[in-house]
């Protein structure tokens, strides 16, 4: 942040007082991105939480409808099996959205736990860094889908089988931070004066790692969301009943060109989900990490 | 130098070694009997029996890695269960598609994002910076898949300008070779673009503010060369990272593109024995792949002294 952004952020904080409205609409202006990546998942998660309020059947079929162009009663037309394409794009929000958030709020805690003591403790660094570079060498959807493969596919077996490749990057993340924030004088006064170790890890490290982790979680959350559709689009993902748009759309490649709706349709939805994601994900980061934001 | 190659080699095996362990536990630790598996839903206890005994699957875990990865290391990666024929066989029967598409994919990647990169950053702030990030994220965002339909919806059902699917060898000729490959590789390029891109404006904008710019600015250096000669070779060590993590995201996406395009390639043999699960053809590859991978990145370790004389080990 330079100097007049400084001057006109504490303007802005003494104009605050004028009231919450004004102070709002200052922050949308300042961080557009942000504003609107918040606003199209804040939309969808309402779709999403609404879907059975009023997006009507995902899962029947009507046979003699099949592969219907879009209309007024089927909004965004019928795929090869007569179910409505509108329906299964709004349920198909929930699954991308659950997997998103379950994954990076399971690989955040693995890896924050991994990543203190990894830091920390530096025997237990060496072996783990180790495990964690071995783990990275595996391209992250082929290791996924070979766990999927190996277990019966359901919904909690892809949120596993994503989060375990992206582990290893939140340990570095982590690791990197208390790397550097253990040898700051804080943390060697609380050491000195006999603090416990749990205690100088919980309350003068944990807060440094805050930050960044996130900002991590944000992207890991788009990553998540497109691997849980990629892993569906090979077949190696949820089971092929289950409404994603991943099965959406590779359950309708052969129609691609008959009806292009039943692929575009929850394509455009994962690309603006993805996106969205994306975007608060980079205002966020713009906001709280600024080193970082500097160098991207 | 030769101590430090000779270092990172070492490293480089240790990292092998524990993807090695990686994938033989994949299968070995999965919950359900191994030779179950491989057997099929319709074999008796006997013919499980059988295939236990012929594996060695009664040995200790350890002797079994032991056994299996000594194999591996002389280049015998198993025989697929599926159609009989020895892994390795397997793959390099599907190698050409695969590195056809990897390179032409990386060769038009990198020429495009560098040049994206470098011209965000010379007109930084402006609409063509702007434009040119906006469609970075966006790379980002839309999967492989949805960006590869649109591209053979477009181009190939509704323009006709190229054929829809498929895989052409080279020896048939460059022409339909090339013709095959246009759309696969943009589809596979683009997120590998934007990567690319964004860091390399980051670093082009790290590199104008230094004080050697001005100076070859003041002393009458065309634009070009300054950024060039100047700037982008200073730039280059953070660009070549990134270009070598980002082949994990170009592995991933080979394998989705192989399949939406119907080439013949290494992802296809891998998507399709995880569908009939064929274990030793999934272990094989996610080896190859991974080795590939740790190995792109030991060269790029490698070039770090090329690019910057700086750097000394």
């Amino acid at each position: 942040m330079s100097a007049a952004d400084f001057t006109q952020e504490s303007a802005a904080l003494a104009r605050d007082r004028q009231g919450h409205g004004a102070a709002l609409l200052r922050f949308v202006k300042r961080n557009p991105t942000m504003t609107i990546g918040a606003l199209i998942l804040l939309l969808v998660a309402i779709l999403a939480l609404a879907a059975p309020l009023f997006a009507g059947d995902p899962v029947s079929m009507r046979p003699a409808q099949r592969l219907r162009p879009p209309s007024s009663t089927n909004w965004l037309g019928t795929d090869h099996l007569g179910r409505d394409v509108f329906a299964r794009t709004i349920f198909g929000a929930r699954v991308s959205l659950y997997v998103g958030v379950a994954v990076s709020v399971m690989s955040i805690l693995f890896g924050l736990v991994i990543g203190l003591v990894s830091g920390y403790f530096r025997r237990a660094d060496a072996v783990v860094m180790r495990l964690m570079d071995g783990l990275m060498a595996i391209p992250g959807i082929l290791l996924a889908i070979a766990l999927v493969a190996l277990t019966r596919a359901s919904v909690t077996v892809v949120i596993f089988a994503i989060t375990i490749p992206e582990v290893p990057r939140v340990v570095r993340l982590v690791r990197s931070v208390v790397l550097s924030v253990r040898e700051a004088p804080y943390v060697e006064a609380a050491v000195s004066s006999g603090t416990p170790v749990w205690k100088i890890l919980l309350r003068h490290i944990l807060p440094s790692t805050v930050a960044p982790l996130i900002v991590q979680a944000t992207y890991i959350c788009a990553s998540a969301i497109l691997i849980e559709a990629s892993l569906s689009f090979l077949g190696a993902g949820t089971p092929p009943e289950v409404p994603t748009w991943g099965n959406m759309i590779a359950q309708s490649r052969l129609f691609l060109s008959r009806a292009p709706w039943t692929i575009f349709a929850p394509g455009v939805a994962l690309a603006l989900v993805v996106l969205a994601v994306n975007l608060l994900g980079d205002g966020l980061r713009d906001r709280l990490d600024p080193r970082l934001a500097r160098r991207m | 130098m030769l101590a430090y190659v000779m270092r990172r080699l070492a490293s480089t095996v240790l990292v092998m070694g524990i993807v090695a362990v990686f994938v033989f536990l994949l299968l070995h630790l999965s919950p359900g009997d191994p030779a179950a598996i491989i057997a099929g839903d319709n074999a008796t206890s006997a013919q499980i029996a059988a295939i236990r005994e012929r594996l060695g699957l009664n040995e200790p875990l350890i002797v079994q890695f032991l056994r299996w990865s000594g194999r591996i290391v002389q280049g015998d990666f198993g025989i697929s269960i599926f159609s009989n024929e020895p892994v390795l066989r397997l793959i390099s029967q599907r190698v050409q598609p695969t590195v056809s598409l990897a390179l032409t994919t990386i060769g038009v990647a990198v020429a495009l994002a560098v040049s994206f990169g470098v011209l965000a950053a010379w007109k930084a702030g402006t609409w063509i910076d702007r434009c040119l990030m906006a469609v970075s994220v966006a790379g980002f965002s839309v999967p492989v898949f949805v960006v590869g339909y649109l591209l053979i919806y477009v181009f190939s059902i509704t323009l006709r300008w190229l054929p829809v699917q498929g895989y052409v060898p080279i020896e048939q000729g460059v022409g339909p070779w090339i013709e095959r490959l246009v759309l696969p590789s943009i589809a596979l390029g683009l997120a590998y673009v934007a990567l690319i891109a964004r860091i390399t404006r980051a670093s082009m904008l790290e590199v104008l503010a230094e004080d050697y710019i001005r100076t070859a600015r003041a002393k009458g250096v065309a634009t070009a060369p300054m950024l060039l000669k100047h700037a982008l070779k200073n730039a280059g060590v953070p660009i070549v990272t990134v270009i070598g993590i980002g082949v994990a995201l170009l592995i991933g996406g080979v394998v989705i593109t192989e399949t939406v395009f119907n080439i013949p390639g290494v992802g296809r043999l891998v998507v399709d024995a995880i569908q009939k699960r064929d274990y030793p053809v999934i272990q094989g590859v996610i080896l190859i792949f991974s080795g590939v991978y740790v190995l792109v990145n030991l060269l790029v370790d490698l070039t770090y002294t090329l690019l910057d004389p700086r750097i000394r080990y």
